[in-house]
């Protein structure tokens, strides 16, 4: 169909232009090439990952075995989990705030919530570094509170975005359905139970699913934070791929990939790919 | 209620309520540890595990000799070609997507958008998989190298000598292609939602009055998306000017850039105050590229 076009291209229709497909052909190559070659390596029945040798799983049975991968994952997923739910939370409530109160210094408070956006990682690494060294945060509490400090730098930087894109959902309400809903006898909490926050709603997921993959990719202000006994998927994944490159590497960076991959397919579900896009 | 806002004064508890938690979190892990590391930038080593913030600015002056000043400046220069690149590669493939067809868009922003979320390490690794020295980018120029000396060999020319393979990982190059890998999906985002909200009749009534597709390009579509590009590039270039992984990962001893620096005081030459006092050269680096931005926004908001 793309390839037999019986209209002739218009000149505003670039997509259809043979140097434009190729370009943007090209672009998708170069961003999706390595990914798949790192993929299908993970499958190569051989300890270097250059020459393919055959089809194995062997490699991951080495990755579901080794604990101290399995651990990282888990624990992983856990800051992840817990750093979304307080983000939310946090997010909202500082995205009500902005959209709903006038006080003294917004413009101060508001150019604050977005410092932990545009800080540089390392910076705020740093930060986090020193603050729980100074206040001798402990460090050997067990799992999971062992990653509490991991975990409230994660809802630091996440939960400004959270609060981003929850305030722009807001900007398309109707505060009359809020006063009409007081006028019926609601009180104030009910009113945000039953009417603001089924609006939120669409912001509130974008939210979550921003945090989450936030959260489970950060390496730098992990790196900083994490104690010597608690390691997270990327600190793992970095300590491997500093001191040596297996196709176990490979196999547990498909699965992080897979569940990418996942992630954004139960987004779509929810959202449709539209609202996706513009949520960026 | 003016303006729609509610006045805190009289809505004390459900301003309380609301407005508690977030701020409270803001003060007590943010802008404490932040304080913290200012007030370190003053300090100095005043023993194994002590530090004394005694206002000197020692940190600051070691900071600025050329030894760091010339970190400083390769890493903005590192950060600008990245951004440069991202900006080439990223344009035509905003505005392919913006004119792509209702049932296409989506899909090629999912396209950009993947590898976004993608983990960042995981995408550093497969990239330098591919770029080791029996990698497949090595492969790939081999077999370009022997087409090369076949092609030679055809008009009767003596073949080139023999491949032999190229280190690609660990040097400028390295880093530069990790970055804009890394960076292109930051750069076409925003370019596009900038395209998007541009009037298309506008490009078609230059198209229409015997403009070239390039000169249009330059004459209407670049001043109009302004503000949008200037986003991009500043979402490109600050991540950029301060990324620490990719130039560790794939950069040589030569290719190191500013957090690297500052990683080393902080894990390694255990000098604290220094790192500190670093870090928030780069924060103000930071501050000042923003500044920039928006004065150049307020500019081009009075010209119109």
């Amino acid at each position: 169909m793309a390839l037999f076009n019986r209209t002739p291209v218009a000149p505003l229709e670039y997509t259809r232009k043979t140097w434009m497909r190729g370009w943007v052909g090209a672009t998708m190559f170069f961003l999706y090439a390595p990914l798949l070659i790192l993929m299908i390596f993970s499958f190569n029945d051989s300890k270097r990952n250059v020459v393919w040798k055959g089809f194995t799983l062997k490699y991951y049975e080495k990755a579901m075995n080794n604990d101290s991968l399995v651990e990282a994952m888990v624990n992983s997923l856990t800051i992840a989990g817990l750093a979304t739910v307080f983000s939310l939370v946090l997010g909202a409530l500082a995205a009500v705030m902005l959209w709903r109160f006038r006080f003294p210094f917004k413009g101060v408070v508001e150019g604050t919530m977005s410092l932990p956006i545009i800080v540089p990682e390392i910076c705020l690494g740093v930060a986090f570094l020193i603050f729980f060294a100074k206040i001798e945060w402990p460090t050997d509490l067990p799992w999971p509170l062992n990653l509490s400090a991991i975990t409230i730098a994660h809802i630091t930087f996440c939960f400004p975005f959270v609060a981003m894109v929850v305030r722009s959902r807001l900007e398309s309400f109707n505060k009359e359905e809020e006063e009409a809903a007081k006028d019926l006898g609601a009180s104030e909490w009910q009113t945000f139970r039953d009417i603001l926050l089924p609006h939120m709603k669409p912001g509130l997921i974008a939210g979550a699913l921003l945090s989450f993959s936030l959260s489970l990719d950060d390496f730098v202000i992990t790196f900083f934070t994490s104690g010597p006994d608690t390691i997270t998927f990327p600190v793992k994944v970095y300590s491997m791929v500093r001191f040596s490159v297996t196709p176990e590497v490979n196999a547990a960076s498909t699965i992080l990939i897979i569940l990418t991959i996942v992630l954004t397919a139960v987004a779509l579900k929810l959202q449709g790919v539209k609202a996706i896009a513009e949520s960026h | 209620m003016a303006g729609g806002l509610q006045d805190w004064k009289q809505h004390k508890r459900p301003f309380a309520a609301i407005a508690g938690a977030p701020l409270f979190w803001l003060l007590l892990f943010f802008l404490i540890p932040m304080a913290i590391v200012w007030l370190y930038s003053f300090g100095e080593n005043a023993g194994p595990a002590d530090i004394a913030i005694s206002g000197t600015l020692e940190n600051y002056k070691r900071a600025t000799e050329w030894l760091y000043l010339s970190i400083f400046l390769k890493s903005l220069a590192v950060a600008a070609l990245v951004t440069l690149i991202c900006l080439i590669i990223g344009f035509p493939v905003a505005m392919a997507i913006t004119f792509a067809s209702a049932k296409w868009r989506p899909w090629l922003l999912l396209g950009i958008m993947l590898p976004f979320w993608t983990n960042l390490l995981i995408r550093t690794y497969a990239l330098m998989m591919l770029m080791g020295t029996n990698g497949y980018a090595n492969k790939g120029l081999g077999a370009l190298w022997e087409g090369a000396s076949w092609l030679r060999t055809l008009v009767g020319m003596q073949p080139l000598e023999a491949w032999t393979p190229v280190q690609l990982l660990y040097n400028n190059f390295a880093v530069v292609l990790g970055l804009v890998y890394v960076h292109l999906p930051f750069m076409v985002l925003p370019l596009y939602a900038a395209l998007d909200r541009l009037d298309k009749s506008l490009i078609e009534a230059s198209l229409d009055l015997g403009a070239g597709h390039l000169r249009t390009l330059m004459k209407i579509v670049v001043p109009l998306a302004g503000p949008g590009i200037l986003a991009g590039v500043m979402i490109t270039l600050i991540p950029a000017l301060g990324a620490y992984l990719t130039p560790d990962l794939m950069g040589g001893t030569e290719s190191q850039m500013i957090a690297n620096v500052i990683e080393r005081q902080f894990k390694r030459a255990n000098d604290w105050p220094f790192g500190a006092a670093l870090s928030f050269l780069l924060i103000y680096a930071m501050f000042v590229l923003i500044a920039l931005q928006s004065m150049r926004r307020d500019k081009g908001r009075e010209a119109h």
